[in-house]
């Protein structure tokens, strides 16, 4: 069972068509919008929750829950919508495809989200590395106030609503919601300690909602087609339609609109033509994005691509972006890599991430090697155990998920390595000499 | 209120309060790096870490809210590891060279490596190293020993109010500098090397000099500006070798300005270390005996009334009691301490003291700044005005030079006499947020009162105290700010002369200087002048004999600040020398002119100066009203327009001690220099 083309909710994820505002509106978007507006705020954020959405942007929390934490009242501070552009994943690039192709459900759910959280001004914080997609998604803004869609009494709705564009400078640790509102101030990208949190005290002290571009997107269609369109696909709790990107060796790389709980082998045969080499070809998949641990073939086999189900094999579903690889692959070198990009991306400000990320990169480095003794592989797991949690945000967290990963479950080959090192080279020299000597 | 167990102990805590403070208040003790009370809480070290019943992850306590009924453990296994680990990753690219550095003795760093860290070392890979910045000429930085908690960033831009200190790069490359190397531009610099929890931030004058373990800690009063900043003089065989600031809440907190916390190598240079007697024009080296006959021989045929005293600007009430009683013994009421001709009012106290207090500044909601730089004149009063404006945007009118940096927000209201006036009248636009405060204060600087017009400024300044809601039963809003430790005291006692009387006149035969630094060209020609003082300039060099006394760190002396708080120093060395305590020298000349004085002990001097007024009858300061509104004597109309001018301009070399200073020299060659040119330009 797949997703049937009149339940896609991007139906311009390829870039078919056009992402103009006349082609959006023959494809459904921006239909009927003043009366969603009209529902009012408790009716949207009720809907929302009934669909079961659960945030797109990695961590899952449900969306309609978060929007309800946004003060009823408004007080003399502004409320403001905050939307999460800085798709930086390593292996995830659906935003940029909702941002380039079919900017409008953006858009439209911007205002709907405004109104759910009684924002009158949203902020699109895109990655500044998305040039090209800033640049279409500020022309479907200018479209949508052209039409009168945004602006004063945006969409005839009663509601004002004014929606802005930033573009970031290429930091990884401002898809961090808080450091992304620090961004947004102009300060330096450096997440907020919490609490308080953003729906009390966010952008510009204000009580502000930071979500993913998914998230926002398909509010309007759930709202259209009914939470109970929305809640019918996937397993209960991990509902609704999902942008998987699917890439390394397969056939056809790709970023799909499929249901939640597909099994992740049906993912990648029908829609990415299949692991390269056959199945059995198969080494392990990153399921998430680079922060989730990587899951080998046993699990591969029969696991399905939800919250709930990858939790269960100690990984995540994350932003979805699926990276396969075979047995070609040096998974060492592998997450070597992703070592030294959370390396570079962290922000330096909590101790056990700025200290323990170089340290993690340099050990995974001799690992690559084999320049190692069998029991630093114990030292970096505590390594990685001692920086997990202990952090203001999450990146610390993400960055040494795929260490853990590997140790977990390719161990044997870490050890291999070092035996084939020793083998050639004998035992590693100290890499320094001591101070003494 | 909320009740909080921390490791089974129930305390009740005021909601709001965070997590590390609620397990103080239990008595656990929290390792803690970034944190420090008076700052803002960055919650980055991440070794303050507890764990909380139900949370899943230990919390950063520093900066996380008690609630009600919450259980905290700050010893289970969770939180054991959570130090242990962010020990290990602080000193893994730390260069643990703890014996050459000087924080040794007294780093937090290694204190909690002791008490929380491994044994050992897993960490093989190469280690970080920073290239060293440079701050100025008192701080000296050995980067790569930074931890990266942020408090100097934190303490340059909350307390200093100079944001001039920052974090370049990310993650392991990140660096603390000052992105464009330059000098601090802050009088309060030195506390950066307290609040620096390990040896990055260290005093370059005393690099190398000594370890804690070998001083000898005396706590006494800093003298060299009027805040009576509390200290500690540590010393070692006899040498002061660094001075830090102790912690009173009601007076610095825990900061000290730069002057009085550097300059102490002052002390040891151009000291007079033995008594000189003039001979045929020239100062000759000479001992007590003959320094004391020439006195006795020359003040012999003077009568008293052209006898004068002149009492200096670091001078201690001791001295200062004793030297009046000696004067008045020789029938002499010629005394006078306003060297720099301020015309103070010594009728009543409030007219000449800090009425609303140093920690009163906190509880103002306008504050109105005539005539006066804080910043330079008391660095720590600025920085409580500073963090009073930064805590409650409270407006702050200044009359004085345009485009002053206070470091704070101010409202330019005029040069100087005409503005001066219209607030008096009422009419200037600061009134209304004056009229509207209930707290309202102003301060008025010394040097507004050193012009021509002195009397008149002072009671124009009151005037608008008066007007302006200032002056109320509970609240005293008029405030004066002096420039050193011992000016308060000399008021207080009447070191004044009687109307008609002056120390300095024409037909003054015999003068005797108490640390005064009056300029020799006033003094009369045929004069005769007895110097007593620590160090010699201008007016030691015209004196017919130099008596050398002890400088604030050699003495037990009294000394009252700019708020009218009564503290007592205490003896950290000896004089030098054969200089002895000043009391003593005035007590033994009163023998040889045979007026012997009945003091002979301390404790004698002390119940004299309660005697001569019962403020010296005990320490510290009692907040207080205004009973009587009724101002100094002076003409609040005849105040001319001139402009207040910036009279004490070098901060780094105001006093005799600072003068002789070769750090302060160093720092006013910095500091007074003009800015070198960015590259960018």
């Amino acid at each position: 069972m797949a997703l049937s083309d009149k339940d896609r909710i991007f139906t311009n994820l390829y870039g078919l068509h056009g992402w103009q505002l006349d082609a959006a509106r023959r494809r459904g978007h921006w239909d009927g919008t003043k009366g969603l507006i009209e529902k009012g705020r408790d009716w949207i954020i009720e809907e929302v929750k009934n669909s079961g959405l659960r945030g797109r942007g990695g961590a899952g929390f449900p969306t309609g829950l978060k929007w309800s934490f946004m003060p009823k009242q408004a007080s003399d501070r502004p409320h403001y919508l905050v939307v999460n552009a800085d798709e930086s994943e390593p292996g995830t690039c659906k935003d940029r495809d909702i941002l380039r192709h079919d900017p409008h459900t953006l858009v439209e759910g911007c205002l709907i989200a405004g109104v759910a959280m009684g924002a009158h001004a949203g902020y699109i914080y895109v990655r500044g590395e998305y040039y090209n997609e800033h640049l279409v998604l500020q022309a479907a803004i200018d479209e949508a106030y052209a039409a009168g869609l945004l602006g004063p009494n945006a969409c005839g709705g009663g509601w004002d609503f004014d929606l802005y564009v930033h573009r970031g400078a290429g930091a990884y640790i401002c898809g961090e919601e808080t450091a992304l509102i620090e961004s947004l101030e102009g300060k330096k990208g450096m997440p907020r300690l919490k609490p308080p949190f953003p729906a009390a005290v966010g952008l510009y002290g204000c009580p502000s909602t930071v979500n993913n571009v998914e998230t926002i997107a398909v509010v309007p269609t759930i709202l259209r087609r009914g939470a109970s369109w929305f809640a019918g696909f996937g397993r209960p709790k991990n509902s609704g339609t999902k942008i998987f990107c699917i890439q390394g060796h397969v056939n056809k790389p790709c970023n799909v609109e499929e249901e939640m709980s597909i099994p992740l082998r049906e993912l990648i045969e029908k829609h990415a033509g299949g692991v390269r080499g056959g199945w059995d070809n198969l080494l392990a998949v990153i399921p998430g994005g680079s922060s989730t641990p990587m899951i080998p073939k046993a699990v591969c086999d029969d696991v399905l691509m939800d919250f709930d189900a990858l939790r269960e094999h100690k990984t995540g579903l994350g932003t979805a972006g699926v990276i396969v690889m075979d047995r070609s692959t040096d998974l060492i070198k592998a997450i070597a890599r992703l070592s030294t990009f959370y390396k570079h991306e962290s922000c330096g400000q909590c101790t056990p991430c700025r200290e323990g990320m170089g340290w993690v990169k340099r050990m995974m480095d001799r690992m690559v090697e084999g320049r190692a003794e069998v029991d630093e592989i114990d030292v970096l797991e505590q390594v990685t155990r001692q920086i997990e949690g202990h952090t203001i945000c999450a990146l610390a967290d993400g960055g040494v998920w795929p260490v853990q990963g590997l140790i977990r479950h390719f161990r044997p080959m870490m050890e291999e390595r070092i035996a084939a090192y020793k083998a050639a080279k004998g035992s590693p020299a100290p890499t320094l000499p001591m101070a003494a000597e | 209120m909320a009740k909080v167990t921390v490791d089974g102990i129930e305390v009740e805590v005021p909601s709001g309060v965070s997590v590390l403070q609620a397990c103080e208040a239990a008595g656990r003790e929290i390792p803690r790096f970034c944190y420090h009370e008076r700052l803002s809480v960055a919650g980055n070290c991440r070794m303050c870490l507890v764990e909380v019943e139900k949370a899943p992850k230990p919390i950063a306590s520093c900066a996380y809210p008690v609630a009600d009924g919450m259980k905290v453990f700050t010893d289970s296994p969770m939180v054991r590891n959570g130090r242990r680990g962010v020990m290990e990753f602080l000193l893994i690219n730390h260069p643990l060279d703890c014996p050459i550095c000087d924080q040794g003795g007294e780093c937090d760093l290694q204190d909690q490596a002791v008490s929380y860290g491994l044994d050992h070392s897993r960490y093989k890979e190469e280690k970080r190293a920073v290239k060293d910045k440079y701050m100025g000429p008192l701080v000296k930085t050995i980067m790569t020993r930074c931890i990266q908690c942020t408090r100097c960033v934190r303490f340059a831009t909350e307390v200093a109010g100079v944001p001039e200190l920052g974090a370049t790069n990310r993650g392991e490359n990140m660096e603390i500098g000052t992105y464009v190397e330059k000098a601090l531009t802050t009088e309060l610099s030195g506390n950066l090397i307290d609040i620096c929890p390990v040896g990055a931030l260290t005093s370059r004058p005393y690099a190398f000099v000594s370890r804690p373990w070998e001083l000898r800690k005396t706590d006494s009063i800093d003298v060299l500006d009027a805040t009576g900043t509390n200290i500690r003089v540590d010393t070692r065989s006899g040498e002061v070798l660094r001075i830090l600031p102790r912690t009173n809440d009601d007076v610095n907190e825990e900061w000290m300005a730069d002057r009085g916390r550097f300059s102490f190598d002052g002390l040891k240079r151009r000291r007079l270390d033995r008594p000189w007697v003039k001979v045929d024009g020239k100062l000759k080296p000479a001992t007590w005996a003959e320094a004391f006959g020439a006195i006795a021989a020359k003040f012999k045929g003077i009568p008293g009334e052209r006898i004068g005293a002149v009492a200096g600007e670091l001078a201690d009430a001791e001295a200062m009691v004793v030297l009046r009683d000696l004067l008045e013994a020789l029938g002499s009421r010629n005394l006078e301490c306003r060297t720099d001709g301020a015309a103070l009012d010594a009728s009543r106290r409030d007219f000449y003291t800090f009425n609303t207090g140093i920690a009163g500044i906190e509880e103002a909601d306008a504050l109105l700044i005539i005539g006066c730089n804080p910043r330079t004149e008391s660095p720590v009063i600025n920085a409580r005005i500073c963090k009073r404006v930064a805590g409650g945007g409270v407006p702050v009118g200044f009359v004085g030079p345009r485009g002053l940096d206070l470091t704070y927000r101010h409202d330019w209201l005029g040069e100087g006499g005409v503005t001066l006036r219209a607030l008096a009248d009422g009419t200037h636009r600061f009134n209304e947020v004056l009229r509207g405060a209930e707290r309202p204060m102003l301060i008025l600087g010394r040097d507004a009162l050193t012009r021509a017009d002195g009397a008149a400024v002072l009671a124009a300044a009151w005037q608008v105290a008066a007007q302006n809601n200032m002056l109320q039963a509970d609240w005293h809003g008029f405030n004066m700010l002096h420039h050193f430790g011992g000016q308060v005291a000399a008021l207080d006692l009447g070191f004044v002369p009687p109307a008609g009387g002056a120390a300095i006149a024409p037909q003054i035969q015999a003068l005797w200087l108490l640390g005064a630094e009056v300029d020799p060209a006033a003094i009369p020609a045929g004069a005769f002048v007895v110097y007593q003082g620590h160090h010699g300039e201008a007016a030691a060099a015209r004196a017919d004999v130099i008596l050398p006394g002890a400088a604030y760190t050699e003495k037990d002396a009294t000394w009252v600040n700019t708020e009218g708080r009564v503290q007592r120093g205490r003896l950290a060395v000896y004089p030098p020398g054969e200089a002895r305590e000043d009391w003593k020298i005035i007590r033994a000349a009163s023998e040889v002119l045979g007026k012997r004085l009945p003091y002979d002990s301390l404790d004698a001097v002390r119940t004299r100066l309660a005697a001569v007024n019962p403020a010296f009858g005990g320490e510290g300061f009692a907040p207080h009203g205004c009973a009587d509104l009724a101002g100094p004597a002076g003409d609040a109309t005849a105040v001319t327009d001139a402009a207040f001018a910036p009279v004490a301009g070098n901060y780094w070399q105001a006093d005799v001690i600072s003068r002789a200073s070769p750090t302060m020299a160093e720092c006013a060659k910095v500091y007074a220099a003009p800015a070198a040119a960015l590259a960018a330009e």
